[in-house]
């Protein structure tokens, strides 16, 4: 089985978390669902290190972002599909 | 894997079981500290209780202390109990309500007595104590007695992949073979308060969780210095992945895997409505909070973390797990359970379930966990305002 360098928690989300070290720009991720115990693969536009996320599809200024099948926050700049998804494009709807 | 339908553990006399057999030395209040901590020292089989509370509290905080330390002395993992308070009236109290467990419980007071004697009295009453306890053995309960606990802590992203998910899973089994089950960190579900009331079982069990969220986040919004925004996610959490408050509920929100809650506890307050998952009001400090879910009544605890948190409790074992494979090297002595290859993908969640399952039944039937066999016992009071 290829390795594994993103995984995603659940077939809904929109994005997936980097469990390597780094993937790098145009690099081709193995992706593991763990809802159903899945495969995907994505290519990545940014470098994004172990522990941040990546965007599995674009999205654009007030788009929701799903993670855990759930509501975790709004987009407030657009990402594309590929991207580093984090603090400079996505905030709480908490505060 | 086939669940194991038992264990070995200690009957106690009102039906409930342990998985360890402690004789303590409970002092009421923090004056008598020096007094349990020598009879814990003259009798060899007893562990002392020392605290920083339980004197001029009132109100619902001197309620809570009570609850805490009854709970305490009554959890099926203590065998037998010596309370030592300075006076007799709250002394008596806790032992009047321990004793109805059927346990040996007996209680000393200090004033006009001193030190001297009544490390004298007690030491002689906990050697009696711990020589009757140490003669009682272990035998085969079913799984329905375990009462798990769970709370994790120094979480970072491995935690909401991993090792919390790992935690659900085991819930998901068990809780079907009639396992209490208990979780709390009532500040940390904010941004997941809304998912997590819709899995109360019923509609009071959903509106009793709002109510005490809702209450507890007034009362952080009124006492923070400056926006919470500001402190969560942590520094730490943003560098390690986590952009907002609720991707990191979320990821704690995973312990509880797809069950739904009975009814929702107070502090240290004891689930009475059978079987299943309970919500407890706590703070997220790791010590507070198993201390509190300890005093509820349960036996065993499981506590996922991160980066590596250290804790242990004198009377309920925690178990702790972490899927960072960094964490699982470098902090060795402190994992009971490595899940790190779920992120490599050589081990799935149901894997990782089973393996917290035998770990749990081991640790359940009286081998030390990691914390044990270190010596952290740390026991810590809940304390809701100041004393008068």
């Amino acid at each position: 089985m290829a390795s594994t360098d993103i995984i995603i928690h659940d077939k809904k989300d929109n994005v997936g978390v980097v469990v390597i070290e780094k993937v790098a720009p145009n690099q081709t991720c193995n992706c593991w669902i763990m809802e159903g115990d899945g495969s995907a693969t994505v290519e990545a536009k940014n470098e994004v290190p172990l522990g941040h996320k990546l965007a599995l599809t674009d999205l654009k200024e007030g788009d929701t972002i799903i993670k855990y099948g759930h509501d975790i926050g709004k987009v407030v700049k657009s990402i594309k599909k590929g991207e580093h998804v984090h603090v400079h494009n996505v905030k709480t709807k908490k505060w | 894997m086939e669940i194991p339908k038992s264990f070995l553990g200690y009957k106690r006399e009102n039906g409930r079981v342990g998985t360890r057999n402690h004789v303590i030395i409970l002092p009421v209040d923090d004056i008598s500290n020096a007094c349990a901590e020598a009879v814990a020292n003259n009798i060899k089989g007893t562990i002392a209780l020392p605290h920083s509370y339980g004197r001029l509290q009132f109100g619902a905080d001197l309620e809570l202390h009570f609850r805490t330390m009854i709970g305490t002395a009554k959890n099926p993992n203590v065998a037998a109990a010596i309370i030592i308070g300075i006076e007799p009236k709250w002394t008596k109290r806790i032992v009047d309500e321990v004793a109805k467990t059927g346990k040996p419980v007996e209680g000393f007071s200090i004033e006009g007595a001193g030190d001297i004697e009544t490390i004298m009295k007690a030491s002689k009453k906990a050697q009696e104590f711990s020589i009757w306890a140490s003669e009682k053995q272990r035998e085969e309960c079913p799984v329905s007695d375990l009462w798990i606990s769970v709370k994790c802590g120094e979480s970072d992203t491995t935690s909401g992949l991993a090792s919390n998910p790992t935690v659900g899973n085991l819930m998901d089994k068990l809780e079907p073979l009639g396992v209490h089950l208990c979780f709390g960190e009532t500040s940390e579900l904010t941004g997941a308060e809304s998912v997590c009331a819709k899995r109360g079982k019923t509609k009071e069990a959903q509106d009793k969780f709002m109510k005490t969220w809702s209450d507890y986040n007034d009362f952080i919004l009124k006492e923070a210095t400056d926006d919470l925004s500001e402190s969560q996610p942590t520094a730490g959490n943003i560098a390690g992945g986590l952009t907002t408050i609720e991707e990191k509920a979320f990821g704690n929100f995973q312990k509880i895997g797809s069950r739904q809650f009975v009814d929702v506890l107070t502090p240290a307050e004891e689930p009475s409505k059978g079987p299943g998952l309970y919500f407890m009001d706590t703070s997220s400090a790791a010590a507070e909070c198993v201390t509190l879910q300890a005093a509820g009544g349960f036996n065993i605890h499981l506590f996922p973390t991160g980066q590596g948190n250290i804790i242990g409790n004198p009377i309920e074992p925690v178990i702790k797990l972490t899927a960072n494979p960094l964490t699982a090297v470098k902090m060795k002595e402190h994992i009971d359970v490595d899940v790190s290859k779920i992120l490599s993908r050589e081990m799935n969640l149901d894997q990782a379930g089973d393996e917290l399952i035998k770990a749990t039944m081991r640790v359940a039937n009286g081998r030390f966990t990691c914390a044990e066999a270190l010596g952290h016992k740390e026991f810590v009071m809940t304390k809701l305002y100041r004393s008068a």
